[in-house]
């Protein structure tokens, strides 16, 4: 066990874990955090996606160890009122079926818009490619990026 | 305006149950823990009214309605209580949703599954807006002292015209509480709808899309332990002993313990079905120590049945279509005098390997078990069921068994069978404490209880004119006899022969989305594409000659078939419309299906684009006749995913095996559709007929897998017999 200080939604937390702990764990287990999904626990589904300093990451594989200094967002830091473009994009669509998948989906998007505002259909679905839905809400999902990415 | 009689689900219908007040409810508290904003807590009404177990008023005229059936994604948690709304006669907008607990005094079959929440609730739910607008109105009359007939309702506001008397539902909500429940209540004509058939969101998207705790893998408890379980690494296997000690004191753990989920003892359920018997449990303060712990316990296992390979299914799945059934499941006619006559015969086998449902959330439960109570929460689609299990696993009386689904993510019919909910049962009466089962995702797709293996024989005789006058389907499943005999072309076709075999396996299998219908209809419509081609006849002209057929002259008994020929043709003919076919496929290849399940109709036309190299699904017309459509959009919606989860299942996905065991144990070997893999367009086309409404979570999913086989054929010139078609050389997807 080892303590950590962590910048999580702009807010210092600090938690006592094993270092090997994956911050997915660390998100759910520690910090009642559980906005943040449990799909596959090998960087396969997406479900777990935070963004690192910015950019979209699998906390599903990135140890509590790893992370230092750099800021942590997850899905219920990612606005204030749920109203950040995408999320507002994926109501506006009513994207979700099951839902569980949703928030990793929503935190890709809005790193891959912060970082190209206005992507091609193409570039939509290469960025999203990585975001398993067992639902099958892809189409769903590139309306709702590329209306955000309008907004 | 329709009297019905309040009989059925009477129950329902006392009122003061309780179950609205939101007290008796375990499970309650924690799924309205989540924050509500400063305006929704300032509307909220100082004194709500239970008019029956489905909803309560609040003063203000606020409604809160609740949804009874499990909520996987299918969205009945918005369509159920839009029925309910329309009755009642409210506004959307003043409708607040919650999910009722199991509660079997109050609700009727309170099961996700066979698609039948919105065709079998159809009329209860009407009948409880119904009733409880009565009641308001009722309460109006003896307030106003006019007669009751003369009060007219309108979202939400009752209305005397004669006296220019009117007030809001909340106003009416206490006095109404004291009308007595009636005998019949009118319900409403359906032209008037003014909440069915708008397009409603999902009524938890806001929560969905700001990360809001609504699933079983969110719950957390003040105490709560984290377990894990280990199942045989083969079927076939079973315990025998393990390296407990060395586990136990690792970090964070609290006990590690084999254990049987269902002693000898216990009165099993169908729900049951899959369940392993014996299993070992890992239980500590948090799943990333109880992960490790697994990693590090050494467990001996024992064969104690055949560890069956997929070569072994392949080759007694394939041996048994050589093999004639002693009773045929129907036959008109005479299909071998018929062959022997016939110009053209066609013969095709198809198959397919068993699919794992892979929910995007894996199997989990929460359960506290004392020896007062036990409380269970968690996605189950089967809560019913459950109890009865739990009544015998617990030795405990079913009333002080408290179960509360959470929102699932997702079902796939794999919820139906709750043995982890029975586990998580047995696991904290145990360990005497609060605790959530968490499978990983290895534990999940290893489990068992898949969609079966299937495979199928065609043979079609056409006669010189290009007419089929002979049909016979031979058809075998792992533990599943796949072959639906009375559905088309039984009745279309003189002479008819349908056989079904099963081939018991130790692999276990249960319903996957459309069951048997999942493949068979791919199956049954490519082959009737290969025939329709062997005729020189258009795909659909071919089909809708054999519907004629059965609507005009019917061969065998029309009672006996399952389907009804106009409302097929019907969907058919639409979407030949809808997409423009003229038998060419406008320069691309364009593909047709067609299926009726689930009491629903569905057809299909899919175009393929010439993609880099590899051909794509483009755009896919899609015409269904369900009936009544409740929610257009997210009717849409599930027929969109039902698309894309039978073009993904049918082009990339399997679960093969080696001595029992599982070969693919997560997503980085199982393959599923991903985002570029989708259609690039699915339009939706509905049926306007006013008929009552039927199922839609999975008709649309069986039909495509025929369309895509049959647009790849027009791209490859070949046919592809074996799913999953990524796997039949060459490559075509991907």
């Amino acid at each position: 066990m080892a303590l950590f200080t962590l910048n999580i939604n702009g807010k210092k937390q600090e938690v006592d874990v094993d270092p090997t702990t994956p911050m997915l764990w660390v998100l759910r287990d520690h910090l009642n955090l559980v906005g943040t999904k449990y799909g596959c626990g090998i960087a396969q589904c997406g479900a777990c996606t935070i963004h690192l300093e910015g950019t979209a990451t699998r906390a599903c594989m990135l140890p509590v160890s790893a992370v230092g200094n750099q800021a942590i967002t997850t899905i219920e830091g990612l606005s204030e009122n749920g109203d950040h473009p995408v999320q507002k994009a994926w109501l506006e669509v009513d994207v979700p079926q099951c839902g569980y998948c949703q928030a990793g989906q929503i935190m890709t998007a809005a790193a891959f818009l912060e970082k190209n505002p206005n992507p091609t259909e193409e570039e939509i679905e290469m960025a999203m490619n990585g975001n398993i839905c067992r639902c099958g809400t892809y189409l769903r999902i590139r309306k709702a990026v590329k209306m955000a990415a309008n907004s | 305006m329709t009297l019905v009689k309040t009989k059925i689900g009477r129950r329902a219908f006392i009122r003061n149950t309780g179950l609205a007040g939101g007290g008796l409810v375990l499970g309650f508290n924690w799924l309205a823990s989540c924050k509500m904003t400063p305006e929704q807590v300032s509307s909220l009404p100082k004194e709500w009214f239970n008019l029956n177990g489905f909803l309560k008023v609040g003063d203000n005229g606020l409604v809160t309605i609740m949804s009874p059936n499990p909520e996987i994604g299918q969205n009945v948690k918005t369509a159920m209580p839009m029925i309910i709304a329309e009755e009642l006669d409210v506004a959307w907008k003043d409708v607040i949703v919650e999910q009722a607990p199991l509660n079997t005094d109050i609700f009727t079959r309170q099961l996700a599954g066979g698609s039948q929440s919105i065709r079998q609730g159809w009329e209860s739910l009407r009948m409880a807006g119904a009733t409880a607008r009565h009641m308001l109105k009722e309460a109006a009359a003896k307030a106003w002292e006019v007669p009751a007939g003369e009060i007219t309702t309108k979202e939400g506001q009752l209305m005397h015209e004669a006296s220019g008397k009117s007030a809001g539902y909340g106003e009416m909500a206490s006095a109404a509480t004291a009308i007595e429940v009636p005998e019949e209540v009118e319900l409403k004509d359906i032209n008037t709808f003014s909440i069915i058939g708008t397009d409603k969101k999902n009524v938890d998207g806001p929560k969905i899309v700001t990360g809001q705790p609504l699933y079983g893998l969110d719950i957390q408890r003040e105490g709560m332990l984290t377990a894990m379980i280990v199942h045989p690494p083969a079927f076939g296997m079973k315990y025998k002993s393990m390296n407990a000690e060395s586990v136990k004191s690792m970090p964070g753990i609290k006990d590690v313990f084999h254990f049987e989920v269902y002693p000898e003892t216990v009165e099993k359920q169908w729900s049951d079905g899959g369940g392993i018997p014996e299993l070992v449990a890992i239980v500590g303060n948090s799943t990333w120590e109880c992960m490790q712990a697994k990693k590090a316990l050494q467990i001996e296992w024992e064969e104690v049945l055949k560890l069956e390979s997929t070569a072994y299914h392949d080759e007694a799945l394939a041996a048994l279509m050589d093999k004639p059934t002693e009773q045929p499941a129907r036959k008109d006619g005479d299909v071998e005098a018929a062959f022997k006559k016939a110009a053209k015969i066609v013969e095709s086998t198809y198959s397919a390997p068993y699919l794992a449902h892979n929910t995007m959330e894996p199997m989990n439960f929460f359960a506290h078990v004392t020896s007062e109570k036990a409380e269970l929460l968690g996605p189950i689609q089967t809560p019913e069921f459950l109890e009865r299990t739990l009544v015998s696993r617990l030795g405990m009386p079913a009333e002080k068994i408290d179960i509360m689904m959470t929102r699932m993510g997702g079902g796939f019919g794999r919820r139906l069978y709750g043995a982890f909910a029975v586990e998580a049962a047995a696991i904290s009466q145990k360990m005497n404490a609060p605790i959530k089962l968490v499978y990983s995702r290895e534990d999940d797709m290893t489990q068992g209880t898949y969609r079966p293996s299937y495979r199928v024989k065609y043979k079609a005789g056409l006669d010189e004119n290009g007419n089929l006058i002979a049909w016979h389907v031979r058809g075998a499943g792992t533990n599943d006899d796949l072959v639906f005999e009375h559905r088309f072309p039984a009745g279309a076709v003189d002479n008819y022969l349908a056989e079904k075999h099963e081939l018991a396996t130790n692999v276990t299998t249960g319903a996957w989305r459309a069951p048997s219908s999942n493949f068979i209809a791919g199956a049954e419509q490519a082959f009737m594409d290969e025939v329709a081609e062997a005729s020189g006849k258009d795909p659909i002209e071919f089909r809708l000659e054999l519907f004629d057929r059965a609507i005009n002259n019917p061969v065998g008994d029309p009672k006996q078939n399952d389907y009804d020929p106009e409302r097929y043709a019907g969907v058919l003919k639409l979407v030949k419309e809808k997409s423009n076919w003229n038998g060419t496929g406008n320069g691309k290849a364009r593909g047709v299906s067609a299926y009726f399940c689930h009491d629903s109709y569905v057809a299909q036309v899919l175009d393929l684009e010439e993609g880099s190299g590899t051909p794509r699904v483009g755009k896919v017309w899609c015409a269904v006749d369900c009936g009544i459509v409740i929610n257009p959009l997210s009717a849409k919606n599930q027929v969109e995913g039902g698309i894309v989860d039978g073009i993904g299942h049918a082009t990339f996905s399997a679960m093969t095996f080696t001595d029992g065991k599982p070969n693919q144990s997560n997503f980085d070997t199982y393959r599923l559709i991903r985002n570029t893999e989708a259609p690039k367009e699915v339009e939706t086309f509905f049926v306007d007929n006013g008929i009552d409404p039927t199922g839609l979570g999975e008709p649309s999913l069986p039909p495509i897998v025929g369309a895509l086989a049959n647009a790849l054929y027009k791209a490859t010139g070949r046919r592809h017999y074996s799913q999953p078609f990524i796997n039949d050389r060459p490559p075509l997807v991907g």
